[in-house]
């Protein structure tokens, strides 16, 4: 079948005034308005923007594939100079997988279980240019050795369920590729993978771009990824355009207040919890049917002028730059860049005494065989192996790693839900390691408390609010009567910043930063004394991230709480935390205060880590190290050091030392111990991997 | 997966040991009994005659020693009265001298029916090769129907298809086969009433009715003038239920991401639904066919009788009625064998169907 003719110098993907809306029994949705982009051959187009933007509608507008109650109500979407939007089923088949193919967000849910990935893969070309099984097959196999997979020839007969989830997205993208398409569209390809897992998808997309000369549609809400992988770029706010133009161009002189209100709220390394904190967008994402007349951003905007702003539609105005745009009325008035006004700035909070100390704690676990019938061998998973720190009140320990890594067994270990297989946990010179969570004086229980990673699961959903937060107060004996409870519930709710008639909501009417809030407040209900947050900000969108770390730190001020953070992601740990605590299968690689960890010497597997985070900062230059293969499993770790198989500095260490055992903590500066063979010379000698270009 | 099949005979074992002591345990409490001893020996036995006429047939003993016997698992019981020995093991056919110690159900012997005055076994092999060809061409009819149904009305949930084929589904999976019988009977085999006359008069059909009401010559010769109607109500009764089953499944099965990456691949809706979604969406109901083995069971004793088709329904109700102990006894054990290999196929071929879950 042959591909439509056209011509190069002619955009690939060209979308003008676009709007698509839904329709439901009660009213029409719109999801997108006035929606225009261009893309040109080889370039890659982010799209940028908060869930619900509309960013993934676009994207499956131009695949036509909006379901039933999605419709295109206005505008064109010309591909080679075809419009999409008036083609016919059959004409639109032979375009999918053949000339634009699309990446999605969840390997595991986009590949079909039951079939083997090499059927999936040389399905492809067998239906786009009738190719035989067997070449097909062959491509397929040549294809997977393209995206860099290890033995092509077991991986083509595997099926999704046995391959890792980096090595899923690698199929998808293979699968992409079957037919070189022109137009590939990537929805969020990283977003459920590991930050060292990204950072090799990442690479392979660029490469495979450059390669084949694919134009990309690569839609994030990560900021970071899009500078690393776009040239050109569109910010998207309740389905409009909000300003498009060059990345660096956007990223450094942005002519929208939404673009800088977003920069100003993500961690940037200049950022700092106390002299220079993040500014959460105020307000929230306002519903599709709730929009304001005017500009969407408008009762958000710092800028906002009653009566010009509020006056009627807002179109997309030139800015004079590289084709770059602006949908703001004032974009020519404001002074970009003013300084930013009146920061609230905070003195540091001194740390006080030891409040929990952890001694060569060990947990593992045993499971069976891992067959759904039972039987085969028992094995240990050893998730935990000599974990050794002390917390102190008032101090934020953040513990990073990937998925795997033991951080929340950790967690659990602590909170009581497992108990330790040997090692001590000292709280306040009580050690509680070996009396579960049910056994604990409800005291002991009301100082350890949790915020979960997903807000939307944790909260009761036939319960108010309120009669959440009321009934943690009665387990933790709070209160004398309902009455007094109730003050305490309300008082509560202002602490977490949301307005008492929440108090009677259902979660379900409530955003999930307000959902997040909630469980802060339950967690903090009995005067926590330690606080663990579980990734508390990783499920949300970025504007309202940094309004709950903001008002996580306010906590912790106030109360002088012990804060221990987990997170995956670098960039808010260095913005928020005292000390970091890395951890690797297990293991404690690193351990130190933040700027000690953040700088060298690091950790072979600290550097890598750093070197992963994308960072949404045009000044900042990064030393691209790539990790190979995934994280070996903790049910069958490397002998040896843990990080040995994928370690760029191995060779520097003599004897195959690495191999054979286990290396020992070395102190390098107070409180700074790194898990490494390798010796002082080379550590001093370790370059920073991120270093900001002056000003 | 030779461990996983030995642990699950284990496990079978034990289960069919437990049913059929508790089925024993009801069929032989002391009414039952006693209304034994009176049908086998006297109607006008007087209570004491009762007693003894017990004691002397062995039933007297303790009830886990009497239902050690009946296995097989241990020695058949013995008596002299009058010189003349008796036992458990002693028949007109088998002399005392040359009876064997054990002789229950494990050594094949499965008694005597009181009704029929043959050995159960005899009985029970007849009956259950043709209830065998009853189930064959219910699932030849029920199987495909329903799957095709539910696959056709689940690849486009909410359209009219979809409405359509449910509502026929629910429909027939809420009438009972002594509904749908019943109707079945007076529409399509009747001389007088029904399609038959009409069929008859404009020389469509050679004799007198489309089917016959009657499957007893079917137990001689296989036809599809006197098998139809039996297995036309029994597949009717479990279609619409695999075919519910088989619609959610595959409405789940169509919204899935996978399906959207093949759709997106240019792959056409055929070829979506025929080789990616259908492995998917018969998972789901191939727990349910199995499980449809035991319930056909259920619905064969009702069909077996309303269309007087000497079958293993027809028979059990048979010895239910005439308070049959040992022919009641060996049906529960065919039944309870029946439900725990289906049992088993359907797990092992779940396994099979699904390349998540593999036994080692």
């Amino acid at each position: 079948m042959s591909k439509t003719e056209w011509d190069p110098s002619q955009p690939i993907l060209e979308i003008t005034n676009l709007s698509i809306s839904f329709f439901t029994r009660l009213r029409e949705i719109p999801a997108v308005m006035d929606f225009s982009c261009t893309v040109m051959a080889g370039e890659a187009m982010g799209l940028v923007g908060e869930s619900g933007c509309g960013k993934s509608t676009v994207a499956l507008a131009v695949m036509r594939d909006l379901g039933k109650n999605g419709k295109i109500v206005a505008g064109t979407i010309k591909f080679k100079g075809r419009d999409l939007t008036t083609m016919g089923e059959e004409e639109l088949r032979q375009l999918r997988g053949s000339e634009i193919a699309m990446i999605y967000q969840e390997p595991m849910a986009s590949l079909n279980p039951a079939m083997t990935v090499g059927a999936q893969l040389a399905e492809v070309p067998m239906i786009h240019e009738g190719m035989s099984k067997t070449d097909a097959w062959a491509l397929a196999r040549q294809i997977v050795a393209d995206v860099r997979l290890p033995d092509p020839d077991r991986i083509v007969n595997a099926y999704p369920h046995q391959l890792s989830g980096g090595q899923q997205q690698r199929i998808v993208i293979a699968m992409a590729l079957m037919s070189k398409p022109a137009l590939l569209i990537l929805d969020e390809p990283t977003t459920a993978l590991d930050v060292t897992v990204e950072a090799g998808i990442v690479d392979l997309v660029k490469d495979l771009g450059k390669k084949y000369g694919t134009s990309m549609l690569f839609i994030s809400h990560n900021l970071g990824l899009v500078l690393d992988v776009c040239n050109r770029l569109c910010v998207m706010y309740s389905g409009e355009a909000v300003e498009t133009g060059n990345v660096a161009e956007v990223f450094d002189k942005m002519r929208h207040p939404y673009t800088q209100a977003l920069f100003r709220s993500i961690p940037l390394p200049t950022a700092d919890k106390n002299s220079r904190p993040l500014v959460a967008i105020p307000g929230n994402f306002p519903l599709p049917h709730e929009r304001p007349k005017g500009c969407n951003f408008g009762p958000r905007c710092d800028y906002f002028e009653a009566g010009r702003c509020d006056a009627g539609p807002v179109p997309m105005g030139d800015t004079g730059g590289d084709r770059h745009a602006s949908r703001c009325v004032k974009f020519a008035e404001i002074d970009w860049n003013a300084p930013l006004a009146a920061v609230k700035t905070t003195e540091r909070t001194p740390v006080g005494e030891v409040v929990l100390k952890m001694e060569d704690l060990r947990k593992y676990y045993e499971v069976s065989g891992g067959s759904l019938f039972g039987g085969g061998a028992q094995k240990v998973v050893k998730a935990n192996e000599t974990l050794s720190f002390e917390a102190r009140e008032g101090e934020t320990l953040a513990i990073v790693g990937e998925s795997g890594c033991g951080k929340s067994t950790f967690a659990k270990v602590l909170m009581g839900l497992e108990t330790a297989t040997s090692g001590k946990i000292f709280l306040y010179n009580q050690d509680i390691q070996d009396t579960p969570i049910e056994k604990r004086a409800v005291d002991t229980v009301s100082s350890v408390q949790m915020v979960f990673q997903n807000p939307f699961d944790t909260l009761n959903p036939s319960m108010t609010v309120g009669r959440q937060i009321i009934r943690a107060l009665e387990i933790f004996g709070e209160g004398n009567s309902d009455e007094e409870r109730r003050n305490r519930m309300l008082e509560l709710m202002d602490l977490v910043k949301l307005p008492r008639e929440f108090a009677d909501r259902m979660p379900r009417q409530l955003s999930g930063g307000q959902k997040q809030r909630v469980g802060i407040a339950r967690a903090f209900a009995g005067g926590a004394k330690i606080v663990v947050a579980d990734e508390p900000v990783s499920a949300l969108d970025v504007s309202v991230q940094a309004a709950v770390t903001d008002l996580l730190m306010e906590i912790q001020r106030k109360n002088r709480t012990t804060l221990l953070f987990i997170s995956h992601d670098l960039s808010i740990v260095r913005y928020l935390a005292d000390r970091v605590m890395v951890m690797y299968l297990g293991h404690v690689v690193e351990l130190g205060t933040t700027d000690q960890v953040f700088s060298p010497p690091y950790h072979p597997y600290t550097e890598a880590l750093l070197s992963a985070v994308p960072i949404a900062d045009t000044r900042v230059i990064k030393k691209r190290i790539v990790l190979e293969g995934d994280i070996p499993s903790a049910m069958n770790p490397p002998p040896g050091c843990p990080f040995q198989t994928r370690c760029r500095w191995k060779d520097q260490v003599p004897n195959g030392l690495c191999d054979r055992e286990v290396p020992p903590v070395k102190h390098l500066a107070t409180g700074h111990q790194i898990k490494c063979h390798l010796s002082d010379d080379i550590l001093t000698e370790m370059e920073p991997v991120i270093t900001i270009a002056a000003e | 997966m030779a461990m996983f099949l030995i642990r699950r005979f284990g496990i079978m074992l034990l289960t069919a040991l437990c049913l059929t002591f508790i089925v024993f345990f009801l069929t032989n409490l002391t009414p039952n009994l006693e209304k034994l001893a009176r049908s086998e020996g006297s109607v006008r036995m007087s209570d004491a005659q009762v007693a003894s006429w017990l004691e002397n047939n062995g039933y007297a003993q303790p009830l886990i020693v009497r239902y050690g016997q009946w296995l097989g698992a241990m020695p058949g019981w013995t008596k002299e009265i009058d010189g003349e020995t008796t036992g458990r093991c002693i028949t007109a056919a088998m002399p005392a001298a040359d009876a064997p110690r054990f002789c229950g159900v494990l050594q094949g012997n499965w008694g005597q029916s009181t009704v029929f005055k043959r050995p159960v076994s005899e009985i029970l092999g007849r009956a259950l090769g043709a209830t065998g060809w009853l189930m064959l061409w219910v699932m030849i009819i029920m199987v495909p129907s329903a799957l095709t149904l539910g696959v056709l009305a689940g690849m486009r949930e909410g359209s009219r298809t979809d409405r359509v084929l449910s509502t026929v589904a629910i429909a027939t999976t809420a009438t009972p086969e002594y509904v749908s019988g019943v109707i079945l009977i007076v529409v399509l085999a009747s001389a007088t009433a029904g399609i038959s006359p009409i069929l008859a008069d404009w020389g469509w059909i050679e004799g007198r009715t489309l089917f016959q009401g009657t499957a007893t010559s079917a137990m001689d010769e296989i036809t599809f003038w006197n098998f139809g109607l039996p297995v036309i109500t029994v597949a009717l009764y479990g279609m619409g239920y695999i075919a519910r089953m088989t619609r959610a499944s595959m409405t789940e099965v169509m919204t899935a991401q996978y399906i959207r990456t093949a759709r997106l691949k240019g792959v056409s809706f055929r070829q979506v639904v025929i080789r990616h979604a259908l492995r998917n969406a018969l998972i789901a109901p191939f727990t349910v066919i199995m499980l449809q083995f035991p319930w056909l069971l259920n619905g064969v004793v009702i069909v077996e009788t309303l269309f007087n088709y000497k079958g293993f329904g027809w028979t059990l109700v048979q010895g239910a009625g005439n308070n049959d102990i040992e022919l009641l006894l060996s049906c529960s054990v065919v039944a309870v064998v029946v439900v725990l290999v289906t049992q088993l196929i359907s797990d092992i071929g779940y396994a099979f169907l699904n390349p998540r879950i593999r036994i080692s």
